[in-house]
């Protein structure tokens, strides 16, 4: 019984970086109807960022909750920059292209991030600097909880409720929602198009930018391939939530870390990344919508 | 050119040409040029999903694999004859890896081909990556390891005269290109082609006109992935070893890329950029060093990507074909 409870918290914590992640998708979905597979490499050089401000800062050595917001705040506003230079030289041109010129260029995107960081920061994985101390907090019965998988979930819970009140109590928000609800009305209406979508792209990738630093703080080891493979799984996670809905990117996520880590434990954990592919294809062919998707009627 | 229009005399030409190319060149430079039929079935037979039909297909590797390790697994585990009797036997079993493979494509197709654009991307994408984990998992097929001293293409000794592995094995590759080349050629004349265009061009109007999309997805799907078999076979053959690290996700966006740089919708533009992208690696080796041993083609590759799709989003040829370029004021062309 601890064991699982144990295993829960772990898919838990690993569940919530992908829910991040995965909110990167889905907002940039819901409003511009493409998948951006360029987020995961925002995310991976995310990674980079932090770890060369932790040294640019000499912060590696000073390990404190001041010492992981400081990075966490410079990580966000440089994977922000990072999006809206993808956004405005990639995507921006091809707004009126069909969307499967779009996806080409935003794998292309993609591709181009991780050699060229494999080119600057070299291929070899790199030792993330320890942000905050790894120390036991409480033990009950058999199930031992650290510091890690607190931060992990305080501050993944605390950025996606800042995303929710974003979204939901600002006029900024009411914006992004009129914009990916139709965006030819919303202009009319007075909504600046492009800046709600220069803004989405800025929620987005802070989020994808606070989840490198989580996971950099869990798994300690960065390199420039890291984004692929959490990418796709937040990409499944999006679907599974039923992609372009918020709470959908949420609960997927958390549902994919846990059944993720329950295979390692039960199953192969060869077989983990195969997992995620496994629920796409069962979503896509069952339940297109996502679980809290809208079936949408296509009109001619 | 009158001369290649009977098959006894272009096959002897073929033969010189090969010969004197097996006599000129070394292992290495054999290798590049039997590569380069291998990436044109590859590239060509994705052109009629990606280019003609307009479905976006992410897995194409997937496929390719299927057949390399079909070959790999009959060639291995059973006897593989020597000689005369070689050819014909490899011509059967290559017809079996691309069977095997579209069989394959039918089942993988049939479902997610309702879906559409980015969805089927992702699908495929997935479908490519199991198979490459199933491969690496199961000890059947060598796991991680791979399946190592497949047997080449025999050489033939005809009362005395040697003909080369290497001369058959050129020969067996221009046979299956050019069977793929006029296959996807004709049916794009066809009423299936004018189909599959249809659903490219829009789905809605077509399902409207009468046209069974889901069954013309299907069907370029299962011809390409029987095409993608076949290059899988060759792939088997000509580097005599396999393994799950070889079908990676690079090599479906090595063929994505000779579609979109070709031209979507074009057969020798796509067969251009297949010569192009066989060639670019070979000539990028020596840069390694200067990136610490970072392949320097990819950031070449995304960036061709990117700025094909700002400035020329229907590919380098779009919809012609390379011999339209010394055809002036052509009004023929679709």
């Amino acid at each position: 019984m601890e064991e699982i409870i144990q295993h829960f918290i772990n898919g838990l914590s690993i569940g919530s970086i992908y829910s991040l992640i995965a909110l990167g998708y889905t907002m940039v979905y819901g409003i511009l109807q493409m998948i951006n597979f360029a987020h995961s490499e925002v995310y991976m050089m995310g990674a980079f960022f932090a770890y060369y401000s932790a040294k640019f800062l000499n912060l590696e050595k000073s390990p404190s909750y001041s010492t992981l917001i400081i990075i966490l705040v410079i990580t966000m506003i440089l994977c922000s920059l990072l999006a809206l230079t993808i956004e405005k030289f990639a995507y921006r041109p091809l707004r009126k292209q069909p969307k499967l010129n779009v996806l080409i260029t935003a794998i292309g995107v993609s591709l181009f991030l991780q050699y060229f960081a494999q080119i600057i920061f070299g291929a070899d994985p790199k030792v993330f600097p320890n942000l905050i101390n790894n120390q036991l907090l409480f033990e009950v019965g058999g199930v031992s909880i650290n510091t890690f998988d607190v931060t992990i979930l305080g501050v993944s819970l605390l950025s996606m409720l800042g995303l929710h009140f974003l979204v939901y109590h600002t006029k900024m928000g009411q914006g992004m929602r009129a914009v990916s609800h139709n965006p030819a009305v919303a202009s009319i209406l007075g909504i600046n198009v492009n800046r709600t979508i220069a803004l989405t792209f800025i929620a987005g990738s802070s989020l994808a930018g606070i989840g490198s630093v989580l996971v950099g703080i869990k798994y300690q080891k960065i390199e420039p391939l890291m984004g692929t493979m959490i990418g796709l799984k937040a990409f499944v996670a999006a679907v599974l939530g039923g992609i372009g809905s918020i709470a959908g990117a949420v609960v997927g996520g958390l549902v994919l870390g846990i059944s993720e880590v329950l295979v390692v434990v039960y199953g192969s954990s060869q077989y983990r990344d195969a997992l995620a592919f496994g629920i796409l294809i069962f979503i896509l062919l069952f339940k297109p919508a996502g679980i809290f998707g809208k079936n949408t009627i296509e009109k001619v | 050119m009158n001369a290649l229009k009977t098959p006894i005399l272009s096959a002897f030409i073929i033969i010189l040409v090969a010969s004197t190319l097996g006599l000129l060149t070394n292992s290495y430079i054999q290798l590049v040029l039997l590569f380069l039929f291998v990436n044109s079935i590859m590239g060509m037979s994705l052109n009629l999903i990606n280019g003609y039909t307009g479905q976006f297909s992410l897995g194409h590797a997937g496929f390719v694999a299927i057949g390399a390790y079909f070959t790999a697994i009959l060639t291995t585990k059973l006897p593989f004859p020597e000689g005369i009797l070689g050819l014909p036997v490899a011509i059967l079993i290559s017809l079996g890896s691309g069977l095997c493979a579209g069989l394959v494509g039918y089942f993988v197709g049939l479902p997610s081909l309702r879906l559409k654009g980015d969805y089927l991307a992702i699908v495929t994408l997935g479908f490519g990556e199991i198979i490459r984990v199933s491969l690496n998992n199961i000890t059947f097929f060598g796991g991680s390891i791979g399946i190592s001293s497949i047997p080449s293409l025999p050489e033939l000794n005809l009362g005395g005269f040697i003909i080369d592995k290497f001369v058959i094995s050129l020969i067996f590759a221009t046979f299956w290109a050019l069977l793929c080349f006029f296959v996807i050629w004709r049916l794009l004349k066809s009423s299936h082609g004018r189909g599959f265009l249809s659903v490219r061009e829009d789905e809605i109007a077509a399902e409207a006109m009468g046209i069974n999309t889901t069954q013309m997805k299907v069907q370029a799907f299962v011809v390409s992935s029987f095409f993608a078999g076949i290059a899988g076979s060759l792939y088997a053959h000509f580097t005599n070893y396999v393994s799950p690290a070889s079908f990676t996700f690079l090599m479906s966006i090595d063929a994505v890329i000779m579609v979109v740089l070709g031209g979507m919708g074009s057969m020798t533009g796509c067969l251009a950029s297949a010569f192009f992208i066989t060639l670019l690696p070979e000539i990028l080796r020596s840069l390694k060093e200067f990136t610490g041993g970072v392949d320097l083609r990819m950031v070449i590759y995304s960036l061709a990507l990117i700025f094909i799709m700002i400035l020329r989003p229907q590919g380098l040829f779009g919809e012609k074909e390379i011999f339209h370029l010394w055809r002036k004021n052509d009004k023929t062309t679709p």
